[in-house]
């Protein structure tokens, strides 16, 4: 019965380990067993050194044990009295060093690895993104280009990205599982981290430390681009964009009474994301769909949608004025 | 609270008519009462069994805070607890698990079995022994009372700053966390003492430290590891406390405090504690695994060695929890390599267990089954161990479910599992009764296959890019599936502990007496009666070995040689000091959080220093029980 349970043991961890690293379950978008960048593949080729490493550990533990279990059960009828040895030298000097040796194994590449992801040089083929982390948003800023924006994280393909990480509030965690491991965005420290995107596509990225009510809700979009795409998103982002109709002229106005404060940055106390751009925004509040009814819906309802959320519910304008300003917003593009 | 004190008065009213009323001697009945004589224990048995309870109790209340965890996480988008609610579950669930649940349990073992082990009468200090279970109690109700005044912690067990800081906890919740653990902690410490002092200053003649049982020896092992890992959590439980209540700055980085270094503090407490909750379950495995293989633990030198090597390096690692707050490559190279060195004596403890099987009777009781099942589970938890060993790789695991997996497979596979290996084991000597062996095995096997449905999947969640402590997640991403499957698993370790539950609780109706040594068991605690007497051994037994029991039975002996001629054997009186002392540091605590004034803590702490006082003054020195009484108090313990 004993022995079954082992084999059965042994089984679920190879088939499951077999098939997670064959990559067919998880989602592509933030999966650490799918990686699209350097980084998250050296992560993953120690995560596969070592695991094959424990594997075999594992076999021969539950080899020993299966035998054990079934050469020396208790058997009806029989009294044995085993032979109560002590040890030996020679058996235990050899269960010591062949685990030396294997951690020496791991070791080398880990120390590598270590020094190569905490390397940010930068170089003509990189570029620098300053990351700051609030309660429960990410602000973006691209110091080189004179961009600024929250929420969407856009990076060339190719490039190395060297994030400089600061905290403002609490400590956050920065974490996109397909481009690399994490990074903490601690309030007084400046953390710095290299990543990069080998492919185009979104990826999704969170935040990984406990920073409150809201912080299974901190959730981010990168969206890696092909240099050509990039630069147009760059472009987009440096060209103002004025205000063209009557209702987005009255958005405007409502947005300066109701929300510049804080998501202008001229209130001290409360800081908001830019929305400078907000009509770009695939999400909002890095969790809802870009679109209309959301947008009001978001607004009526803030911290219901995110717990914990510093914007307060915006459920005092009328609809028409809703409308309008919802109008402004769309069209920050 | 008026309503609450009318139900007191009128509680109180009843109990008097009930017991006689006013025609009987008030003060008499308290000190013949059962509840008295348990207040007032000083006996380390008895003690062990308060603590062992209590660990039982905070359990079930852990286990219901994390299956109320599960419920929420069984779909995509859940809304039935979500943001703070969940936070408070989730820290109380760690809290209370680790500090509230696993600890006293290890010390409830400890008190009970280590004292017999070495053939003493009782710990070296009595008074101490009860001071620190009520210094720990009363923590533990303070770090509670959150749920029903104010709000409960909710910036996770490890309570980081500055989300515990008043500006972004503004609520109590987190100055029951400080106030209930910096109160437990000093019972800990005070405990800690103890066992050390016991351990080298009470053994039998005879019992060199190199004969002391496996269990004894983790005990040391812990022990000390408690004596040096306790001050850095209580100093920074001190900082964060003078942070919030006193306006201080330690922590916070605008007035040039760093949030770093409670980080360091907790954590240079926080490694080691995982040690010191899983040595005495290494402990706890020695014994059962020699015990039902008939054989004497294979390699006993180089385990003792193993458990001394871990606690050291216990002490060298603490920075692999900080991998990410980018201390850069060299220091966590350096912690990395070290942590990697502790998979070498752990491993020589495994292969230790499997030698010992190896050639012997096995005898699949349930003590076994639960020792059985924890080598297998512990081997993944300490291979995963390993993995996140490793600073590139633990970026990606780091605060992700992969963790969580890792540490239920060590904590629970590891610890839980060890002391239900224990609890069947013992129960006989700590109540005279033996536990149902087929309800134990209906526990053993839906907790250990609920065990693993439940975190099993929880490796995948966090490699699939689940962080940890999130109230939700987002459906379509892959993450539905596993969840799901980790809630259903839950269900087996809830019937698991139900079919415990109900064990303990048939065992105490049963009638039926067990021998001195049921299980054909090979050290000291086994020779005497079940539930010992009072003063344990009438006469102090002469070791002649390890396993003391086992050469005396070999030798063909009834009972040990005695070291010393029968006489009256002195005892330590019973006594409330204690329960005040800690009650006093609890009205201290109470009236701290209650901020506004400090008149209540004030109060408390003067309470606190009239009741030392009073202690400093006690000239009661015991008693002594005359030999002819012998056969009158052999009754033994009430359970």
């Amino acid at each position: 019965m004993v022995s079954r349970k082992g084999i059965r043991h042994f089984l679920t961890v190879f088939v499951l380990a077999a098939l997670a690293l064959s990559g067919c379950a998880g989602n592509e978008s933030l999966n650490v067993l799918a990686p699209s960048g350097t980084s998250a593949e050296k992560s993953l080729d120690l995560i596969k050194l070592s695991l094959f490493i424990m594997m075999g550990v594992f076999a021969v533990v539950i080899s020993i044990y299966i035998y054990v279990l079934i050469r020396y059960r208790k058997r009806k009828g029989k009294d044995v009295m085993p032979k109560q040895v002590h040890g030996n030298t020679i058996v235990e000097i050899i269960w010591t060093s062949i685990p030396i040796i294997l951690i020496t194994i791991l070791a080398i590449p880990t120390v590598k690895y270590t020094f190569d992801m905490a390397n940010t040089r930068a170089s003509e083929d990189s570029i620098t993104i300053k990351v700051t982390g609030y309660q429960y948003w990410w602000e973006f800023e691209y110091p080189d280009l004179g961009i600024k924006t929250s929420q969407e994280l856009h990076i060339p393909v190719g490039k190395q990205v060297n994030f400089i990480l600061e905290g403002k509030d609490v400590i956050h965690s920065f974490w996109i599982p397909a481009l690399g491991g994490k990074m903490d965005v601690i309030p007084g420290r400046t953390n710095t981290m290299p990543l990069d995107a080998k492919k185009p596509g979104v990826y999704q990225g969170k935040c990984a430390e406990l920073c409150g009510a809201g912080h299974a809700l901190m959730d981010f979009k990168v969206v890696a681009q092909e240099e050509e795409d990039f630069n147009k998103w760059v472009a987009q982002m440096q060209k103002p964009s004025p205000v063209q109709t009557a209702s987005q002229k009255q958005g405007e106005e409502l947005y300066r009474q109701n929300c510049l404060g804080c998501h202008a940055g001229t209130n001290p106390n409360v800081q908001g994301p830019d929305l400078t751009k907000f009509g770009t925004r695939t999400t909002i509040a890095g969790i809802l769909e870009n679109n209309e009814k959301n947008l009001k819906m978001w607004m009526m309802h803030t911290t219901d949608v995110k717990p914990g959320s510093l914007m307060p519910k915006i459920d005092y304008l009328q609809p028409q004025e809703m409308e309008a300003l919802v109008d402004y917003l769309m069209s920050r593009k | 609270m008026g309503t609450l004190l009318v139900l007191i008065v009128f509680a109180l009213f009843l109990v008097a008519i009930f017991t006689g009323g006013y025609n009987k001697d008030l003060k008499g009945l308290l000190e013949k009462s059962t509840v008295w004589d348990w207040l007032t224990t000083v006996d380390h048995k008895k003690i062990g069994i308060l603590y062992f309870f209590s660990g039982i109790f905070y359990f079930v209340v852990g286990g219901i805070e994390a299956l109320l965890i599960r419920m929420q996480l069984v779909v995509p988008q859940n809304d039935f607890i979500v943001g703070d609610t969940y936070n408070e579950l989730m820290t109380m669930h760690g809290t209370t698990m680790i500090f509230l649940a696993a600890m006293p349990l290890i010390f409830g073992l400890m008190n009970v079995v280590v004292p017999l082990q070495i053939g003493a009468r009782d710990v070296a200090f009595p008074f101490l022994n009860a001071l620190g279970f009520w210094l720990f109690t009363f923590g533990a109700i303070l770090v509670n009372l959150g749920w029903f005044f104010g709000n409960a912690p909710d910036a996770g067990w490890t309570s980081y700053v500055s989300l515990a800081l008043n500006e972004y906890s503004p609520g109590p919740g987190i100055d029951y966390y400080v106030l209930g653990l910096q109160i437990t902690g000093i019972g800990t410490m005070i405990s800690a003492i103890n066992f050390l002092v016991t351990i080298i200053n009470m053994r039998a003649p005879g019992m060199s430290f190199l004969r002391m049982p496996l269990f004894t020896w983790t005990t040391f092992a812990t022990s000390a590891l408690l004596l040096f890992a306790m001050p850095p959590l209580a100093v920074g439980l001190l900082l964060l406390m003078f942070d919030r209540l006193f306006g201080a700055n330690f922590f916070d980085y605008t007035m040039g405090g760093s949030s770093i270094i409670w980080q360091h503090l907790f954590w240079i407490f926080g490694h080691p504690e995982v040690y010191i909750v899983i040595l005495p379950a290494f402990g706890i495995m020695s014994e059962v695994i020699s015990t039902f293989s008939k054989k004497r633990l294979y390699g006993y030198t180089s385990m003792v060695f193993a458990s001394v090597l871990i606690s050291f390096l216990g002490f060298m690692v603490w920075v692999h929890h900080m991998f990410t707050v980018g201390l850069g490559p060299v220091s966590n190279s350096i912690f990395a390599v070290a942590t990697m060195t502790i998979a070498v004596p752990t491993g020589i403890k495994v292969f230790n267990w499997l030698f010992t099987m190896w050639g012997g009777e096995i005898r699949f009781t349930t003590a076994m089954l639960f020792a059985l099942g924890f080598i297998p589970t512990f081997v993944i938890g300490g291979m995963t161990g390993v993995m996140v060993a490793l600073p590139p790789a633990d970026f990606q695991y780091q605060d992700s479910y992969f963790l969580v997996a890792h540490f239920h497979y060590t904590l629970v596979g590891g610890v839980v599992m060890g002391l239900f290996a224990g609890a069947y084991y013992w129960w006989p000597k700590m109540f005279g009764k033996l536990l149902n062996e087929t309800l134990g095995k209906i526990h053993f096997w839906s907790f250990l296959i609920g065990f693993h449905l439940t975190f099993f999947p929880q490796h995948f969640l966090g490699l699939f890019g689940m962080p940890r402590r999130v109230f939700t997640y987002q459906p379509n991403v892959g993450l539905e599936n596993l969840n799901l499957i980790s809630t259903i698993g839950t269900i087996g370790m809830a019937i698991g502990v139900l079919a415990f539950a109900a064990n303990v609780v048939l065992s105490f109706v049963k009638k039926e007496k067990v021998p001195n040594d049921p299980w054909n068991a090979r050290s000291l605690e086994w020779t005497i009666p079940s539930p010992p007497p009072a003063y344990n051994f009438v006469q102090t037994p002469l070791i002649r070995g390890y396993d003391a029991w086992w050469i005396e039975k070999q030798a063909g002996n009834k009972s040990m040689k005695p070291a010393e001629p029968i006489g009256p054997i002195h005892m330590p009186s019973s006594t409330f000091v204690p329960f005040l002392m800690s009650l006093s540091l609890f009205i201290a605590g109470l009236g701290f959080i209650a901020r506004e004034n400090f008149a209540a803590g004030i109060l408390g702490l003067i309470m606190f220093f009239i009741t030392m006082f009073v202690r400093s003054f006690d000239r009661n020195h015991g008693c002594h029980i005359e030999p002819e009484e012998f056969d009158q108090a052999n009754k033994g313990v009430k359970a």
